[in-house]
């Protein structure tokens, strides 16, 4: 038995009794889950452990490796943003979480997926639907197209509290209506029964918000949640999920391609290129002290207030590799202008740097390297 | 840390709440010709329901003195109280079309409720599952398109004439039911082709990264975004029914006599098309009247609940 680090707790106890209504175990993961779900006063030493995640889609050109061996953990209450730029794995990284990558053509080739002691790769299809929004919440990218437009915002939000809180539709409604209160929408009693058209962009993405809140999440995972979303918003949005997270205690997820955004919002950052964290560490070191060529780029590439006027911005020369049968090589290596041979040769690994909990993955950078 | 004022300051304006379903109808109230339709189509159906009842002479009844009078010739209209006149057997016209009103009104009513029991679970099972269970709905679907349509009502009325089922509501369930059976394709075609393209959409992702069932994301979250074209599916669909009804009855398959659907009194009325003309003109005036009105209703429907015309008109 591998249940839980409580030495008060007896292993292997009677979980029939136990179990959540309408919960049926199909694996012992999904007893565990039971009795978490029975009783979320155990929890296991982090949140989120993943380890060494691969997801990869079957196209016809051939399996394009999205998400290729990715390790990274996550504690309680912490908010972890994943930085990088369009295509380099974020969101699959997300998606893989919930196992909500499409198959076909995507599919999670290897890795383990500990989520408050629960391997979530070994949940039959029925228990991962019960931790899907009762203890992972999710915010999609577009508010626009993530609402559904025959329903009520209302019936959207009550869903799930419905599902998985077992609420009569009354009691549901309550706890609606106090949601979306809580999101910041005036007058919720009147407004739930609106439709989403009659919302705006940021009105939707606040419902979206409520959604994933509904039945308080341990984890919420927010995938570029304000990127459709214009700036102003934008910050109401950022600051609502960072209250809404401080005071349910919900870890954060924060999927982005706006270091702004992930320096303000988050505890640590990793930093995604196709499909493998090249650099992660606390959001102050990361950004004081790089330790990866890519990482400079993006933070090079950011408008900066003391920029010569008719200056142009600063890019990353060239474009991401393709991700069908990427070569042995440094990925990073074919844009970066430190690349030495050795780069060319063999990728480098994830590997400590000066600060504590800094990994980078960059032989310049190294102890030793030849990059200051 | 900045402030977290994230409500809206101020009193709110109170705004009247419309849902989609309102500005559908709010839509549709403004087309002319759809109001027109809708307002025929609801005569029909009164009709077909109280036609019995508000009649001037029983469907059967037959007013053979009179017709004995006008030399064994048909009344022609307008005569003793006969508005439409009457056939040969001196049955007045304008009552027998009213009880034709009601099998065919009961046609467009069956008729797609078998088109509905069948198309949609065939559709939504086909589009949401995909692959193999697609391959195998859809297949057969093709082998029920490809068949003869008139061949198979014919065969299966015939069939079946001397049953119970043959003879359930006087012959005309049996020609419901085999109308049905071969008009469900398009509506099954419809429904795997809104689930295929809906299936794909966020708000799916969104259902499902909330946990919720396959069954309940079809039915609830799926079907409802599908309706609109289903209801004009549907309403674009009764005049191919009448028409099919009356195409059968004028090949001589259907009611039982003496009850009559307007296909065979005009079939009755063709014979004698020369002598009496009003016996063929105003059944095929009824029909062509129905068929229209729900055309232009189905049409309505179509621009009402278009969704890329939200916010015109």
């Amino acid at each position: 038995m591998t249940v839980s680090d409580d030495p008060g707790q007896t292993s292997g106890s009677p979980a029939v009794s136990e179990l959540p209504e309408g919960f049926q175990v199909a694996t012992e993961e999904g007893r565990l889950l039971a009795e978490r779900l029975a009783d979320s006063g155990r929890h296991a030493r982090k949140l989120l452990e993943v380890k060494n995640l691969s997801t990869r889609f079957y196209t016809a050109d051939g399996e394009v490796h999205a998400v290729d061996d990715v390790s990274f953990e996550l504690d309680y209450g912490e908010t972890l943003g994943i930085v990088g730029e369009s295509g380099c794995g974020k969101s699959v990284t997300a998606l893989s979480l919930t196992r909500l990558v499409p198959d076909p053509p995507g599919k999670i080739v290897s890795g383990e997926i500990i989520f408050d002691g629960v391997n979530v790769m070994k949940l039959s299809k029925n228990e991962m639907r019960l931790l899907r929004g009762k203890r992972i919440g999710f915010i999609f990218q577009d508010p626009m197209t993530s609402l559904n437009p025959t329903l009520t915002v209302g019936y959207q939000i009550a869903e799930s509290a419905r599902i998985h809180l077992g609420m009569t539709r009354k009691e549901a409604d309550d706890r609606a209506a106090e949601l979306l209160g809580k999101v910041g929408i005036p007058r919720a009693r009147d407004r739930m029964r609106d439709y989403p058209h009659q919302f705006s962009g940021g009105m939707r993405q606040r419902v979206m918000i409520a959604i994933a809140l509904a039945c308080d999440p341990m984890l919420l995972l927010a995938d570029e949640p304000t990127t459709a979303l214009d700036v102003t918003i934008q910050a109401q949005i950022l600051e609502l999920i960072r209250s809404l997270s401080d005071e349910f205690g919900t870890a954060v997820i924060l999927i982005t391609h706006d270091l702004g955004i992930a320096a303000g919002m988050c505890n640590r950052v990793n930093v995604m290129y196709a499909g493998r964290i090249v650099e992660t560490g606390k959001v102050d070191d990361l950004f004081e002290h790089p330790r990866m060529p890519y990482a400079w780029g993006l933070l090079d590439s950011l408008p900066r207030l003391d920029e010569q006027r008719g200056e142009r911005l600063r890019t990353i020369e060239g474009l991401p590799p393709d991700l069908i049968d990427p070569g042995p090589e440094c990925r990073f290596a074919p844009r970066c202008g430190y690349a030495r041979d050795v780069c060319r040769e063999r990728e480098p690994e994830l590997s400590d740097r000066a600060e504590e909990g800094h990994l980078a993955r960059c032989f310049g950078t190294e102890p030793g390297g030849w990059i200051k | 840390m900045a402030t977290r004022s994230t409500t809206i300051e101020g009193p709110i304006p109170e705004r009247k709440s419309s849902g989609l379903w309102k500005d559908a109808f709010g839509r549709l109230v403004k087309n002319r010709l759809a109001i027109v339709g809708g307002l025929i189509v609801l005569l029909f159906a009164f009709v077909a329901v109280f036609g019995p009842f508000i009649a001037p002479f029983d469907y059967k009844a037959q007013d053979l003195v009179a017709v004995a009078a006008n030399g064994n010739r048909p009344l022609p209209p307008l005569t003793d109280g006969h508005i439409l006149g009457t056939d040969r057997l001196g049955r007045d016209l304008l009552s027998r079309m009213m009880d034709g009103a009601q099998i065919s009104m009961t046609v467009a009513l069956v008729v797609q409720v078998v088109v509905i029991l069948i198309g949609i679970p065939v559709g939504a099972l086909a589009g949401w599952f995909g692959g193999r269970m697609d391959n195998v709905l859809m297949r057969i679907t093709d082998v029920v398109y490809a068949f003869p349509d008139l061949l198979f009502i014919i065969i299966l009325s015939v069939a079946f004439r001397e049953t119970w089922f043959g003879r359930a509501l006087d012959g005309l369930f049996l020609v419901f039911v085999a109308i049905g059976i071969v008009s469900w394709i398009t509506m099954a075609r419809l429904v795997r082709g809104q689930l295929l393209s809906l299936k794909e959409t966020e708000f799916v992702e969104a259902a499902r990264a909330i946990g919720v069932r396959d069954s309940r994301i079809v039915a609830r979250h799926l079907l409802p975004n599908a309706i609109g074209p289903v209801i004009v599916a549907i309403t674009l669909g009764i005049p191919g029914a009448i028409l099919a009804e009356a195409t059968l009855a004028f090949l001589g398959i259907g009611a039982i006599p003496p009850r009559a659907s307007w296909g065979t009194l005009i079939e009755a009325g063709n014979k004698s098309v020369r002598s009496d003309p009003h016996l063929a003109i105003f059944p095929a005036l009824a029909v062509a009247l129905a068929l229209l009105s729900f055309t232009f209703l189905g049409d309505g429907l179509r621009d009402a609940l278009d969704p890329k015309l939200k916010g015109k008109q």
